[in-house]
């Protein structure tokens, strides 16, 4: 079992999604945004950061790296994969997942932790219990989650939304629980099929608890045990 | 050789440059001819007050720079000091004032832009940014402007290179309205045996510059800027402010640390304050060497450039490489790898003189050594300013009538937690990424960010730590330099002992007025004095540092401010220790003792509007003791909080603790058993130094009294951990919640007057 991680220019967290991976006591490698070949990986990471310094739009210009056609690809065989914030918005970017990221509503970037509510979903990077609450740092600009009405009712129905910004107990503020706006809270969505996931927050801020906590572990440790089943 | 300028002219053009008719004529008499216009913009931004520290040098020299740990001192891009296993960190603090007074966003963006250069340019991977800030007071829409502007440019560039924003500080004081004070703090970290300096060597290797192109953006900004006080035609400086790209910068930090790691460049050094001229002329007369440059090679973003306006364009995001024959193409490789250019330019000769051609044409001539060494050093006037001796007679607690009611005491402490001074810093850093890397252990809002020593990610991960804090209130050092300057390092080393970790050594950004003045030069050698006394007490030598003169608008100077950035080691980082009271029951105990020393107090400026007195003494032997007995303690695992005393005092401190921990406290001063009887208003709110709040385990107060004892440090166990509120003798008692309301938000209101928070509420509720 081996997770590759996309470096793309202008990438910032993928040393730390590498290290979050190896502190599970899993495999982990860097993939180059030029090459078209993802090698032996059995899942792929798009971390965040400011690919190509986030100009134009974010991850307008990382979609169209080489790498980009071979994670399509993959995803279409069903291969996982999870774009974490500006991973999830190349993710918008290059269509695999519905909707975009607009501006904050605050204006600001944000960074702090921040409690989300995990929902019933077919999401394969996690399968926790729905309702149960984890405390996940978010950490952007641009997160502000947007798509038309009948894209939101085809992800509730099919269960496409894995996580909402919620309050710490758990309940969602009349108003919204979102820091950045998102429509109905969402903080991270899947495909279809359950195998593409982004998010906005950053799972691999808390793994190692010497820097913050556990709560980003499941979605790592979920991927490789439904991979490890799969594989019977 | 191109002859551009008459000798009737060239005076003339050196004058509006800023050159002194005595630097013209050395000029002349090192060339032995009329300059040329290149050479006259070159030599004037070289001599210029901000690379050539021509007031300060000497003033400097009183600094202590060596220590065991020290790989580098003062002189290079930034200071190097080993944290031990072969670890060593890099950091600089530098100034970025006068863009930013003008245009806040790129002038904190390209502030944190050049001191992260400064430390990879080293060799070290840039590991966390700090950024120390002033601006005049909030209820002044101009004022709101720049600190937002700034905090947002900060966050723009530090969080797109995906390196940590973890710590700092922010004054609001109506003496920096005019000339708000940006000052950056970067930390790299590297292996002891791959520390570079940027000296050119080998005649023949070739000079590459890497990055950005070249552009008429920030011509003259050491000079126009930075040199010079504001005045009315502030505002048509806009020009001279750089704009920052952090998207390339992210590109030449990878791709410099990849050149280095493969041991690929010779020398490398980063293009800031007049560009390529002193990055260049620096390199070459540190290795003795001389070096020849075509312009015309340089790639222009602009057309029609002259000679002298790529010599000193302050374009951003650029490096210069010395990098032999052999190795070009590998470099080029790599740099394309990244996406960047990197150009061939010119040459490392053995002449000893920088040349410069354009084409075929020789622009400039001149002894490489003399534009980095050879500017005048002066021995300013210096005059004891007639204002102190008036500050100093005020007697704060003979002059007004202080509250002693517990109603109006309980209030106060209200005030001082809403007070700009004192409130939640959240409001800033939760717009900054200060996680990234993982290495961040303590999150702002303590006393010091701890980072953890290591780079997560690329198989790299230790034990050990580095706590950091930048401190300075400029307030004490304007009533008293010597000693408000001891109390920026003390304060610093107390953050950082408070946190765990052992203060090692410092950087400093030291911010004045005209140095042409001489109450304000007296000013700055009695700061430098005070810290270079506290430096060599404590061991805690200044690796590396950066002066900013002319902080005036409209002949009124700030307050002085030399702000430390000091970075302490911890040998295992899981020893640290925050502010926040953590259990019901753990014991409270006050380390040092507190004497009436109102003056300079925010109390002072909060209840009276006032700014005088003398600033608190500072016993250095008993602040290393007190340093002593935090880090003994901690090490053996037995503070629960650690918090150091400061602006508003303990009660202040008290708060902060309970606030952090969302619990509350009940302490008892015992003020009469003393027998000294402090009025209430100063047992709460003196900013006494040498003091601090910690909270341990009822089974190891014993231990704790021990240790303070046996280091000769005094101590008052004073209360207890618990309950939903505050309470400090009869005199404070106050909901924590309704304490951590205020706290919180307060920032945030005073940004955006406007909008009504709910604290408010809970106040009047």
């Amino acid at each position: 079992m081996r997770f590759g991680v996309v470096v793309f220019p202008g990438s910032n967290c993928e040393q730390d999604v590498v290290h979050a991976i190896e502190h599970l006591g899993f495999a982990a490698e860097y993939l180059w945004h030029g090459d078209m070949d993802l090698g032996d990986v059995d899942a792929v990471v798009l971390p965040g950061g400011f690919s190509y310094g986030d100009y134009i739009r974010c991850g307008a210009v990382a979609r169209f790296s080489p790498i980009m056609a071979e994670v399509s690809r993959f995803a279409e065989r069903g291969g996982p994969v999870m774009g974490i914030c500006n991973g999830f918005q190349i993710l918008a970017e290059a269509h695999l997942l519905p909707g975009a990221m607009l501006r904050n509503t605050g204006l600001k970037f944000i960074c702090h932790a921040q409690p989300l509510r995990v929902e019933e979903s077919v999401c394969h990077w996690l399968d926790l219990p729905a309702g149960i609450v984890l405390d996940v740092p978010v950490n952007h600009n641009e997160g502000n989650y947007y798509c038309d009405a009948e894209t939101l009712a085809r992800l509730h129905a099919g269960g496409q939304v894995v996580l909402r910004y919620c309050e710490p107990d758990g309940s969602l503020a009349v108003g919204g629980s979102a820091p950045n706006g998102a429509l109905d809270d969402i903080a991270g969505i899947c495909n279809e099929r359950g195998n593409v996931f982004g998010l906005m927050p950053h799972p691999e801020r808390v793994v190692d608890p010497v820097t913050g906590g556990t709560d980003g572990a499941a979605f790592f440790t979920t991927i490789v045990r439904r991979l490890a089943e799969v594989a019977g | 050789m191109r002859a551009d300028l008459s000798p009737e002219l060239a005076p003339r053009l050196a004058e509006e440059l800023g050159l002194k008719p005595a630097e013209y004529e050395h000029v002349v008499e090192i060339l032995d001819r009329t300059p040329t216009v290149t050479e006259l913009y070159m030599y004037s931004l070289m001599w210029s007050e901000h690379c050539s520290y021509k007031h300060s040098r000497k003033a400097l020299r009183m600094f202590p720079t060596e220590g065991p740990a020290v790989l580098q001192g003062p002189g290079e891009n930034a200071g190097v000091i080993g944290v031990g296993d072969g670890w060593a960190v890099a950091f600089k603090m530098e100034s970025h004032n006068h863009p930013s007074a003008i245009e806040p966003y790129q002038g904190a963006a390209t502030g944190v832009g050049g001191i992260i250069r400064d430390i990879f340019t080293m060799g070290a991977r840039p590991i966390a940014i700090l950024d120390s800030l002033r601006f005049g007071t909030l209820d002044k829409p101009r004022q709101r402007y720049l600190f937002e502007g700034a905090v947002a440019g900060i966050g723009g560039y530090g969080n797109c290179l995906g390196v940590p924003t973890v710590g700092g500080e922010v004054y609001f004081e109506e003496a920096y309205e005019g000339n708000c004070l940006i000052n950056a703090m970067a930390i790299g970290l590297m292996r002891e045996e791959d520390l570079m300096r940027a000296v050119a060597a080998g005649p023949g290797n070739l000079l590459v510059l890497i990055g950005s192109t070249t552009g008429r953006d920030g011509i003259g900004g050491a000079s126009v800027l930075a040199s010079q006080e504001f005045d009315e035609k502030a505002e048509e400086k806009r020009p001279s402010v750089q704009v920052g790209d952090p998207f390339t910068e992210k590109l030449l930090i990878e791709a410099c640390l990849e050149l280095l790691s493969r041991d690929l460049l010779v020398a490398l050094g980063d293009l800031g304050a007049a560009g390529l001229t002193s990055s260049a002329s620096e390199m070459a007369s540190r290795g003795g060497v001389g070096l020849e440059i075509d312009v015309t090679l340089v790639p222009q973003r602009e057309d029609a450039m002259k000679p002298f306006e790529i010599m000193v364009s302050e374009s951003q995001e650029r490096m210069l490489a010395v990098v032999t024959p052999e190795s070009l193409g590998e470099v080029q490789d790599i740099c394309e790898r990244w996406g960047l250019p990197a150009t061939v330019i010119g040459q490392v000769t053995d002449t000893g003189r920088f040349v410069i051609r354009e084409g075929d044409e020789v622009v400039g001539d001149m002894p490489a050594a003399t534009l980095a060494h050879d500017a005048p050093i002066y021995d300013p006037a210096a005059e004891r300013p007639a204002y102190l001796d008036e500050l100093h007679a005020f007697d704060p607690l003979a002059e007004f009538d202080h509250p002693d009611e517990p109603e109006m005491l309980t209030s106060t402490l209200f005030d001082l937690l809403a007070s700009p001074n004192i409130c939640s810093r959240r409001w800033i850093w939760e717009q900054y990424d200060h996680q990234v890397m993982q290495g961040t252990v303590v999150l702002p809002g303590s006393d010091a960010a701890v980072l953890r020593i290591g780079l997560p990610g690329r198989g790299e991960v230790t034990e050990r730590g580095i706590a950091v804090s930048s401190d300075c209130n400029g307030r004490y050092v304007y009533l008293d330099p010597y000693v408000g300057a001891q109390i920026a390092v003390a304060e610093a080393a107390r953050n950082v002992a408070c946190s765990g970790g052992r203060p090692a050594a410092i950087t400093d950004c030291l911010n004045f007025g005209s140095p042409e003045k001489p109450e304000v030069f007296w000013t700055f050698r009695e700061a430098i004095r005070g810290m270079a006394d506290a430096c060599r007490a404590w061991e805690t030598p200044v690796i590396s540092g950066n002066v900013s003169f002319y902080n005036e608008s409209f002949g009124q100077p700030i307050y002085p401010t030399p702000t430390v950035g000091l970075v302490g080691i911890l040998e295992d980082v899981a020893h640290h220790t925050t502010l926040a009271f953590k259990e019901a029951g753990d014991v409270i105990v006050l380390l040092g003792e507190t004497e009436a020393e109102l003056g300079g107090s925010e109390y002072l400026k909060v209840a009276f509007d006032t700014v005088a007195g003398a600033p608190p003494r500072v016993d250095l032997e008993h602040e290393a003791a007190l340093r002593e007995v935090l880090l003994a303690a901690i090490g053996e695992g037995l503070l629960r909080s650690a918090h150091d005393c400061s602006e508003g005092g303990l009660a202040v401190a008290l708060a902060e603790s309970c606030i952090a921990g969302g619990v509350g406290a009940d302490v008892h001063l015992d003020l009469d058993e003393n027998g000294d009887m402090l009025p209430p208003v100063a047992a709460l709110f003196s900013e006494t130094q040498g003091r601090a709040v910690v909270s341990v385990v009822e089974d190891d107060v014993n231990r704790v009294i021990e240790i303070a004892l046996s280091h000769g440090v005094p101590y008052a166990v004073v209360g207890e951990v618990g309950g939903e509120s505050l309470r400090i003798d009869g005199l404070v008692d106050a909901e924590v919640a309704a304490l951590e309301g205020i706290y919180e938000d307060a920032l945030a209101t005073y940004v955006h007057p406007e909008e009504t928070f709910a604290s408010e509420e809970l106040r009047e509720g």
